[in-house]
């Protein structure tokens, strides 16, 4: 009894108009301090860069790409956007911990393998990686915080990744339904 | 008068402090909304579950009221704000590559992060994949550069786009999230139930 209670309780998320309400007082309140909003990919992309920059340093250097986020004396993660998703992780690990949602496990549905999922998960987050780099953010970067200050690419960038998402989502269909 | 950061109300010492706290209570908001789960996120593209388009638009319609009427009272400066830029291609052509990424792997950037968190070995191959597309990316830099640079129109807002007023565009903008709430409760409805 007591365990159908947790298992239960694993799936209890807060009200989605709450979230939302609480995720938009955060936003406002980021760009009250700071002037600028919030964001996800980019920390991913000073990880890119600093690894890049320590497994190969000429190759860095000579990258138009890395080399814009390279300094002489910095160190590319001591960067505004990887301290905020360090508190991202922490964040999430609280409130997973305080639901018991914390465990190592491969979500997917049962009509599918893990392997099948993995494989998904991986090209899913390679065509993201790629997407954010091309649109210089992702929903967190430039959509969300976009809107949020009525920015034209904000709001065009929303409704490519959604429009985009609806329109294939039926050719993976058998990957969640 | 705000943003107090750049205009030294805050020292700058504190910036990076206040990033790690900003993180945290965006991760456990993302994390208690739900959006460490990969099948609720994915909910939104099948209508069985529709907490992404609530959230995110709930998010939305919050921060553009407050940032609007907080620039009316004289608390925050609008004109300071950083106003991410318009590269028309790169916009539709990268978001519409993000759009596949996302019902393909479930996730986005923010999401997959608050699922590592929790222990999803899904996500760590997500967030793994993310790295791996901007390796791509960084390596193929020269062949993106037309649109990844092109088409540019500055950092414009829908006002200067599309010369509309911005309180009537929040005050419409609000009104279609309230009937995108209630038609997608209408859908929900009609849609077979999936548990996960």
């Amino acid at each position: 009894m007591k365990k159908d209670l947790k298992q239960k309780s694993k799936h209890i998320y807060w009200n989605p108009y709450y979230g939302g309400f609480l995720l938009g007082i955060l936003i406002l309140f980021t760009f009250y301090l700071t002037g600028r909003g919030l964001g996800a990919s980019g920390a991913m992309k000073s990880s890119v860069v600093s690894i890049i920059e320590s497994v190969s340093p000429t190759h860095a250097e000579e990258s138009n790409y890395y080399s814009k986020f390279i300094t002489e004396d910095e160190s590319p993660m001591k960067n505004w956007l990887v301290f905020e998703i360090l508190g991202v992780l922490i964040g999430a690990f609280i409130s997973g911990g305080l639901s018991g949602r914390i465990g190592w496990r491969i979500q997917h549905s049962p009509k599918i393998t893990s392997k099948r999922r993995l494989v998904f998960a991986l090209g899913g987050g390679i065509l993201f990686g790629l997407g954010a780099q091309i649109a210089r953010g992702c929903t967190s970067g430039a959509a969300l915080s976009g809107m949020a200050v009525l920015s034209t690419g904000g709001f065009i960038t929303m409704l490519a990744i959604f429009g985009s998402a609806y329109a294939t989502a039926y050719f993976f269909r058998k990957n969640w339904i | 008068m705000g943003p107090l950061i750049p205009n030294g109300v805050i020292p700058i010492e504190w910036d990076n402090i206040i990033a790690i706290l900003i993180g945290i209570v965006f991760g456990f908001v993302l994390e208690a909304s739900g959006f460490s789960s990969s099948r609720k996120l994915a909910g939104v593209f099948y209508g069985y579950d529709f907490a992404v388009l609530k959230v995110f638009f709930t998010a939305a319609v919050v921060a553009v009221i407050g940032v609007y009427y907080m620039d009316y009272l004289g608390y925050l400066d609008i004109t300071q704000l950083y106003v991410h830029p318009l590269y028309l291609w790169g916009a539709i052509i990268g978001g519409i590559i993000m759009g596949v990424g996302f019902v393909a792997g479930g996730f986005c950037p923010g999401t997959s992060l608050c699922a590592v968190a929790i222990g999803k070995i899904d996500a760590i191959v997500y967030v793994g994949g993310i790295m791996v597309g901007i390796f791509i990316f960084s390596e193929l830099y020269p062949l993106f550069l037309p649109i990844y640079d092109g088409y540019f129109y500055g950092n414009v807002t829908l006002e200067d786009s599309l010369g509309i007023n911005p309180y009537w565009f929040v005050f419409i903008f609000s009104i279609i999230a309230i009937a995108a709430f209630v038609v997608s409760d209408m859908v929900r409805k009609k849609v077979k139930k999936i548990f996960y």
